[in-house]
């Protein structure tokens, strides 16, 4: 008797490993998942707390050894480098070969490289796997100074590491504010100064033209376009990822950018599958775009693939777009979509106090006053009532009115609510009053006008 | 900064150093006057002791309490076993050996400690309250902006486990031992304490008078550091400004004023069964005997714990004592703070907990049974077991080994809440009310959260609450203290500490967010 062959998993991240633990819950279907980066789960996004000794590694894994075994998830520390999807085989670095019932490819991203001169010296590298960070930890004590090169999310993170353990940071953005084509403009200027006072030496508009290499093949400093040599130890490569497909490349599974699906996370090929950083949506969601490499919609995809492997053919319905991120020691959440530079009828209402890093905008329609999104700093937010405005389409009179019951920070902390509505009132002509704060409003999930 | 900081660690070593060297210097001398007068307030009726002190103690000088306190108990040990062979009780001295010895040198001690207590209070208390401040302090501006300052906490052998950890450690637990069962060694700390006792009941000061006062010392200078480290979240400041004001005055200056106006000592926050002792037949009597105030003592510690704990953990979740009362949280919490990440996340340490905790709760019930019994039958043992062995062996194992040794001994091991996790029937009898009938939760906000792990290893409970957390559900379990770190530390906005209605308190969110299974 031949034995079943598994689905078969390649990448052990957020994304494949959500699609593995819902088919569990939902069938006994054998499982296997492959990756050579580590033998278990971590979450990516907790490297940096490794690094800056806030956690240790046994930290970022969120379940415990033994869950795998209990749960039937059977682990292969190995690199796939051929698919044959005729026969539905795989190869493996090593020679071997494996059958599978069905595949999924969740391989994620890599690190974003344009071609710059040295990109491939010692000591310079991106910030994405765990060997990205065992490497930057082997060479750390021999950095002083560094460059981080591109401002995106993973930049200021590599950016806040490098200085937490005591290195000279430059940190190169090539646009003319930090974050500038997600964050609108004074948000984007409220990153920018808290970078700086955190002794970061931040050059907005300059961007790399080389890498210069010591006697030993090892980065010695770099060169800007504005012809500016600084001199680092460390050149940390943050210009965005791209999906780490390299290795399908040559098969008959269609790509662009990423492994081209459709709305059910099929791939052309039968029995493949692509989801999170390395999927491409064919009919992105309206307003989204085709790839998006976060942690949250890896999630989704996932839940959604387990179902569809279990036999309930399920589309990817990511819903109203969320995210979050940490600025050195600023909060960010968002809901909806936000323009960074908004275009009629959408419009911006702006709220800041610089003093405490704090920052709201809210976007919406100015002919129709519909509630478009939300950008928070250092102010958190409840993510299901956005979720529901959103969906609801509520006017942004009935958001910040309801500020308040919006409002997830901790207890004790003081509320802006008053003075953000204030401000609505004197720039819009309006006379809204905020609510109190009402559990039955948030827990009916609904919100009456 | 830096140089300030190390500065200031010099002067708390030298403190600390001076501190411990009172162990072992100093004079004792038993005058005569003082043995007879001992013998008539202890009433001593052993020949054999007296004899024996008089000819091995009884104006010698000694350097250092050991010699000094053999001789004490081996007098006493040897007076007991002919008494007992010849079944003369009466002759029996039934104090604990270094207890008693402890009685002895407190009156025998000379020279210099005794006669400069003020100055030694400024070598030891002074030096290290100096010395912690200028190298707490400066971290207004060496910790940078106000936000969560983690960084390089298990990089530091003090607070990973390593050299710095160990010995602190075993610094720890040295010190609980004296203090619990050596006190005799330590009747120099306690001299010098003695005025600031003086001031409050009129009372020399015991040794648990000077861990009462160490305790609020070390308090109030850690609380210090928590102001600053937290000093981005009003819930961290208030919460420790909270624990610190019920240990300074209810557990301090309440209880040994009472004394002075010749009440009960009594701490009016702490309830039964933490309280293991409340209904012990001494201090049953003991509030009886002191009129009104007594009984309304005994009122009070009845309702503080069949209603006033309940109803409140009710409404506020067990947080309201463990983490803004209790003085043991209150330690946990200030002293304990930088070892959190310390306690031990696995799926058996959990199960060990809940066999453990809850079965201290049963033995405390089970021994206040039998000690209400014999109080009111007469009786001296229940099903051949007596009450007294009983209530010894949870002094000993529970009130003194784990609560003591074990509980913020093991501070830089096992993490800051052993104790409270592990041990207390208190927290256990609060964590049955808190998961079942309660409107406290730690709301989880809908599918913001990265699994990055944070909360879980800054959970003093071990709560692995990130498991939660992921799948978008509210963490409502009974060991939960509710210190509100999981969400100070999360960088997401992921976490909420709140009471609100008992409906849907484990609420899941009920749109796709791709976290949403229930395992």
């Amino acid at each position: 008797m031949v034995s079943q062959p598994p689905i078969i998993i390649i990448g052990n991240g957020i994304a494949g490993i959500t699609t593995a633990r819902h088919i569990r819950k939902r069938s006994g279907a054998p499982i296997l998942i492959i990756s050579k980066e580590s033998r278990y789960f971590f979450s990516r996004t907790a490297l940096m707390y490794v690094y800056m000794g806030h956690l240790k590694w046994e930290h970022t894994q969120p379940y415990e050894n033994h869950f795998w075994k209990k749960n039937r998830l059977d682990l292969l520390e190995e690199t796939v480098t051929e698919i044959d999807p005729e026969k539905k085989k795989l190869t493996l670095s090593n020679g071997n070969t494996l059958s599978y019932a069905s595949l999924v490819l969740a391989t994620g991203s890599i690190p974003n490289k344009f071609g710059w001169p040295g990109e491939n010296l010692k000591g310079v590298q991106g910030l994405y796997s765990k060997q990205d960070l065992e490497k930057l930890e082997a060479l750390s004590p021999s950095i002083e100074e560094a460059v981080i090169v591109g401002g995106g999310l993973i930049g200021i993170e590599l950016a806040e590491m490098l200085q937490v353990r005591g290195k000279k940071v430059t940190f190169l953005v090539r646009e003319k504010s930090f974050w500038s084509n997600v964050l609108p403009k004074g948000e984007s200027q409220m990153i920018n100064r808290h970078i700086l006072s955190h002794g970061i030496d931040l050059r907005l508009a300059t961007s790399l033209s080389e890498i210069i290499e010591d006697e030993n093949g090892r980065a010695k400093a770099i060169r800007t376009d504005k012809d500016e040599i600084i001199p680092c130890q460390f050149v940390g490569l943050t210009a965005g990822v791209r999906p780490n497909i390299d290795f399908i490349k040559d098969s008959s599974i269609d790509t662009n950018r990423g492994i081209l699906v459709n709305k059910y996370l099929e791939t052309n090929l039968p029995d493949i599958y692509a989801i999170g950083d390395c999927a491409e949506q064919q009919e992105p969601v309206p307003g989204r775009r085709p790839i998006e490499a976060v942690w949250y919609t890896g999630r989704m995809m996932g839940e959604t693939l387990a179902k569809t492997l279990t036999g309930e053919k399920s589309a990817y319905h990511p819903g109203q777009w969320f995210n979050s991120a940490k600025f050195f020691d600023i909060e960010y959440q968002t809901y909806g979509l936000v323009a960074a530079h908004p275009t009629e009828p959408e419009i911006h209402f702006q709220w800041e106090n610089p003093a405490k890093n704090l920052g709201i905008t809210i976007a919406f329609n100015k002919e129709t006053n519909e509630f478009i999104g939300i950008n928070t700093f250092g102010i958190r937010m409840r993510h299901e009532i956005f979720d529901q405005m959103l969906t609801e389409k509520r006017t942004v009179l009935h958001v910040v009115e309801h500020l308040n019951d919006c409002n997830f920070d901790p207890e004790f902390f003081t509320s802006y609510g008053g003075e953000i509505i204030a401000k609505f009132n004197q720039e819009f002509g309006t006379n809204i009053r905020l609510k109190k704060k009402s559990w039955r409003r948030i827990f009916a999930n609904l919100i009456t006008n | 900064m830096k140089t300030l900081q190390k500065f200031g660690l010099g002067v708390f070593l030298s403190g600390l150093a001076i501190f411990c060297a009172l162990i072992f210097i100093g004079k004792y001398q038993l005058k005569a006057k003082q043995f007879d007068a001992l013998i008539a307030e202890k009433g001593i009726k052993s020949e054999v002791f007296i004899a024996n002190i008089k000819r091995n103690l009884v104006d010698k000088e000694f350097s250092g309490p050991f010699e000094f306190s053999t001789r004490i108990i081996t007098a006493l040990e040897e007076a007991n076993k002919v008494h007992r062979k010849k079944r003369e009780w009466s002759k029996v001295i039934w104090d604990k050996p270094h207890s008693f010895s402890y009685e002895v040198a407190k009156k025998a001690g000379t020279g210099m400690i005794p006669n400069n207590k003020g100055w030694f209070w400024f070598l030891t208390f002074g030096l290290g309250i100096i010395g912690s401040l200028l190298y707490i302090i400066p971290n207004i501006i060496t910790l940078g902006p106000p936000g969560i300052k983690n960084n390089g906490i298990f990089f530091d052998s003090s607070t990973n486990r390593g050299f710095l950890g160990w010995s602190v450690f075993i610094f720890l637990v040295s010190f609980y031992v004296l203090l619990y069962f050596f006190p005799d060694y330590i009747v120099n700390w306690t001299y010098i304490v003695d005025p600031i006792s003086q001031s409050l009941s009129g009372n020399l000061a015991s040794q648990w008078f000077l861990y009462g006062y160490l305790y609020c010392v070390v308090m109030t200078v850690m609380a210090i550091r928590m102001y600053i480290k937290y000093r981005n979240n009003k819930y961290q400041i208030l919460r420790t400004t909270s624990v610190l004001f019920f240990q300074i005055v209810f557990a301090f200056l309440i209880p040994e004023i009472l004394v002075r106006f010749e009440k009960p000592w009594y701490d009016f926050k702490n309830a039964f069964p933490l309280d293991y002792d409340f209904f012990f037949s001494w201090n049953l009597n003991s509030l009886i005997s002191s009129g009104g105030f007594g009984l309304f003592i005994l009122v009070w510690g009845i309702a503080l714990t069949l209603v006033i704990v309940p109803v409140m953990v009710y409404f506020f979740g067990k947080r309201w004592y463990c983490s803004w009362v209790c003085g043991c949280g209150g330690l946990a919490e200030t002293l304990g703070d930088p070892y959190r990440h310390l306690s031990n996340k696995s799926i058996g340490a959990w199960k060990l907990e809940r066999w453990l905790v809850h079965g201290v709760l049963a033995f405390s019930i089970v021994m206040t049974g039998f000690t209400l019994y014999t109080y009111f039958s007469g009786t001296s043992a229940v099903l051949g077991i007596k009450t007294q062995t009983i209530q010894s062996i949870y002094g000993f194992l529970i009130g003194s080994i784990f609560a003591g040794v074990i509980g913020t001994g093991f501070y830089p091991i096992f993490g800051n809440r052993v104790w409270c996790r592990f041990g207390c029937p208190l927290a256990a009898y609060l964590g049955l009310v808190q998961r079942f009938k309660s409107r406290f939760r730690i709301t989880t906000n809908g599918g913001q959260c990265i699994s990055c792990g944070n909360c879980s290893t800054y959970c003093e409970m071990g709560i692995d609450v990130r498991a939660y957390a992921q799948k978008g559900q509210n963490i409502v379990r009974s060991s939960c203290v509710g210190c509100g770190v999981c969400s100070a530390v999360c960088p997401r906005g992921v976490l909420k500490l709140e009471n609100g209605p008992v409906a849907n308190r484990t609420h899941l969110p009920n749109f796709p967010l791709g976290n949403t299974l229930n395992n």
